[in-house]
């Protein structure tokens, strides 16, 4: 018996890193969204997508809950709120 | 062949029947010897492998966790301090389920610096997920090579081992010694075949960082592997007597005249060779005593030793090593057995001797068959001196 000890090659998707977040998440409002893709381009993670305006939304599974999405929103349409 | 050998001599030309790829070692008093002559092997071109130099215990046993690896069978040697600066390097090795093979040549711990033999630098590591067998005789030291290799390879198992014999006792004492052909022991170890490695035709990443979601199944892993090793081990052991003809029962644990026994000594390493010869003398003069002799101490083959303990009416636990502020070790673990069982020895008592090279002699024996009979201190240190204790800063 081994357990989980081993890692091969594009097997990153395996750790759900969303385990991470502690205290607050990011909700997407999407209200105001102008579909700058700023939140996209920063989010360490690679996990949000959006193409059309107030579509774009994080995958849970991956977010680490770091809070620079909901930072660099110029139009405050992304708030970190509670982790329930 | 039989041949009259010192102990590192005929360690030395057992790893190299066991075709090592790969040897790093750094010298250290008792070990010195067996690291020595596989490099003149190296050098002569008797034992092909790679023979590397190392600055220091951590540098080699970081060498041949790197060669075990890359799919390589990897050894190396070392000896008390030797042991604790590899103790880091230990954990990871077993951790990353490497099938390293090291002989730890028994040496007591400094601070008082002290090279001589007692067993607590392999004792202290009991916790790192390494196989621990405890040796006797010269023999069992050459033999429990090939069956380390074999055991730590088998696709089952893949952890790595320690071969543990008393320094000086066993590492530069003399013995006949049966050292088997190339073809035998090739028979019983085939060429390893790692069923993982670093390799970049088919990447792979071992190490990897395992956080809490992850973590504790590899360390379970561990401990259930080291049960199935208590099962693994006697059928490699016959495997063994059918190739080499000598016998180990089930290579757990050896019962000398324990079947009647009014009184048992436990203990481990080359002092079983001095309480069989007590055993044998006071047995002539009618006394119903035995031993039970500890060959793999990791895993602890707990229900082994219940079954012959159970019925002894008193037991001695003789350790060469402490758990300084609490219990002997071996004691210890021996006592936690019976816990909850209705049959169990009336009395039990731990003894502490031979610490530091300090002889522990036939005498010394016969006064722990003498004291088992006493119902005085659960634990005491033999051959004692007081008169030392009394000495003022």
């Amino acid at each position: 018996m081994f357990g989980p000890l081993f890692a091969k090659p594009l097997s990153s998707k395996n750790n759900k890193t969303g385990s991470w977040r502690t205290t607050k998440k990011p909700k997407f409002l999407q209200t105001n969204c102008i579909a700058c893709r700023m939140c996209v381009l920063i989010c360490p993670e690679g996990c949000i997508e959006g193409e059309q305006k107030n579509t774009y939304h994080c995958d849970y599974d991956y977010c680490k809950g770091c809070g620079l999405c909901a930072e660099i929103c110029p139009k405050q349409d992304i708030v970190m709120i509670e982790e329930t | 062949m039989r041949e009259f050998l010192e102990g590192s001599q005929a360690v030395a030309k057992a790893v190299s029947l066991c075709r090592p790829g790969v040897i790093a070692a750094y010298p250290i008093t008792p070990q010195t010897h067996i690291p020595e002559e596989l490099s003149k092997m190296v050098a002569e071109g008797i034992l092909d492998s790679q023979f590397v130099n190392v600055e220091s215990e951590h540098s080699a046993a970081s060498l041949v966790l790197g060669a075990v690896a890359s799919g390589v069978r990897a050894y190396t040697a070392t000896s008390s301090q030797g042991l604790l600066l590899m103790a880091e390097v230990l954990f990871n090795i077993a951790g990353l389920r490497l099938p390293v093979i090291l002989t730890c040549a028994n040496r007591a711990i400094s601070s008082p610096i002290n090279i001589w033999n007692d067993q607590q630098d392999s004792v202290s590591l009991r916790d790192s997920g390494w196989i621990q067998f405890y040796v006797e005789n010269i023999q069992e030291a050459v033999d429990f090579h090939f069956i380390a290799y074999r055991l730590a390879e088998d696709k089952n198992v893949m952890l790595p081992a320690m071969v543990c014999m008393d320094g000086y006792i066993l590492t530069h004492g003399l013995e006949v010694v049966d050292i088997p052909t190339q073809e035998e022991v090739d028979k019983f170890l085939p060429k390893y075949q790692p069923p993982y490695k670093l390799d970049v035709e088919n990447p792979l990443t071992l190490g990897v960082l395992a956080d809490s979601e992850y973590y504790m199944e590899t360390r379970f892993a561990i401990q259930k592997t080291h049960q199935e090793v208590l099962k693994i081990l006697p059928s490699i052991v016959v495997e063994f007597k059918n190739i080499f003809g000598r016998n180990y029962s089930d290579g757990l644990i050896e019962c000398y005249k324990t079947e009647d026994a009014e009184k048992v000594i436990v203990a481990m390493g080359s002092v079983c060779g001095t309480i069989k010869e007590v055993v044998d003398a006071l047995r002539k003069r009618g006394k119903k005593v035995g031993l039970l002799k500890i060959i793999t101490y990791r895993p602890f083959p707990r229900n082994k030793i219940y079954e012959v303990l159970k019925d002894v009416p008193k037991v001695a636990v003789l350790d060469r090593a402490l758990s300084l502020g609490a219990e002997a070790p071996l004691y210890s673990e021996i006592k936690s057995i019976f816990f909850g069982k209705k049959r169990t020895p009336k009395l039990m008592r731990s003894f502490i001797g031979g610490l530091g090279g300090r002889d522990i002699t036939l005498d010394s024996i016969e006064t722990i068959f003498k004291k088992l009979s006493l119902k005085e201190k659960e634990e005491e240190f033999i051959d004692l001196k007081q008169e030392l204790l009394k000495e003022k800063l």
